[in-house]
């Protein structure tokens, strides 16, 4: 049992940043605004968690300008997908033995 | 954790993971619809240049008379007018039934993808009929139709792959059979999309 925890990611605890991470791990970027669409996330709430996975360098930023608007898009770093796979693997895991 | 929360929580993030990069609110209806627009189109086409007088057993006849050719020329605009107006209406119904947005990334990235062989095969094709190659028309608006279909078919569903690259090999054959390109077109434009419609409607819509 512990060393299925041992895996669990705590950058991935909250249930946003899990979904972020799928999200970049599917593309190849994604930008803010769609991001929110898409979990139906509050621009707050969205940020903090964004911000949180980019201080784990899980995430690269990247602000360019589309006319006048400003807009940042992200993408899951190698370390990010490394994580979210072993995060995924370590629920796999957890899964097996309680079989 | 419980076992059922780990469940919900793989099976949450997978579909996320498929909502974010695909896009699948496409229509099946409006394959089928396209499919007999095409179909009526094409026994439009059909009179329009045999009149009542021709059989399948003449085929000896290219079509030179140049107001025909114009009138072919609109049929088929109309069609194709029909089927993209009927398949924006149906997929946005279906996008805002499944609450999702119709303009995402992934539906972007879809018509970018489709709109590169697309673009190029119509320009293609308009050149040759302007220079008067009208044999090219079937072959050419089929293959670059199915390169469309495999290039977008990464967006959506997978099944699209199939749509196109069958698409390819009748435009391959078309360009065999000089000729019997209406024939060729009918199956590619107005079959191929009935029966492909009704397998995504069965699978996906329902």
């Amino acid at each position: 049992m512990k060393s299925a925890l041992d895996n669990f990611d705590k950058a991935f605890e909250n249930r946003i940043r899990l979904q972020i991470m799928s999200v970049l791990v599917a593309n190849e970027n994604y930008d803010f605004n769609s991001l929110k669409e898409l979990l139906n996330a509050t621009d707050g709430n969205l940020a903090s968690h964004l911000k949180a996975l980019e201080k784990e360098e899980y995430i690269s930023v990247h602000k360019s300008f589309l006319g006048r608007k400003p807009n940042t898009t992200y993408a899951a770093s190698d370390t990010g997908r490394k994580a979210f796979k072993m995060h995924l693997q370590a629920l796999e895991n957890l899964i097996k033995q309680q079989k | 954790m419980q076992e059922e929360d780990i469940y919900s929580e793989l099976n949450s993030i997978r579909n996320l993971m498929e909502r974010s990069a695909k896009f699948i609110s496409l229509s099946g209806l409006s394959g089928i619809l396209a499919g007999i627009y095409a179909l009526v189109g094409a026994a439009l086409g059909y009179y329009l240049v045999y009149g009542n007088s021709g059989g399948l057993d003449y085929r000896d006849y290219y079509v030179n008379d140049q107001a025909i050719i114009w009138q072919l020329f609109i049929v088929a605009i109309v069609v194709l007018a029909l089927s993209l107006g009927t398949g924006i209406f149906l997929t946005v119904r279906k996008a805002k039934h499944k609450g999702e947005k119709v303009w995402n990334p992934s539906s972007r990235k879809l018509l970018v993808n489709m709109a590169i062989p697309l673009f190029t095969g119509g320009i293609l094709v308009l050149i040759m009929l302007i220079r008067g190659y009208y044999g090219i028309i079937a072959p050419a608006t089929l293959i670059f139709y199915g390169l469309a279909l495999v290039a977008g078919s990464h967006y959506t569903f997978t099944d699209v792959k199939w749509l196109g690259i069958y698409e390819i090999v009748l435009g391959l054959f078309a360009a065999c059979f000089p000729g019997f390109g209406i024939v060729f077109w009918t199956i590619g434009f107005g079959v191929l999309h009935i029966i492909y419609g009704s397998i995504m409607h069965y699978r996906y819509d329902r």
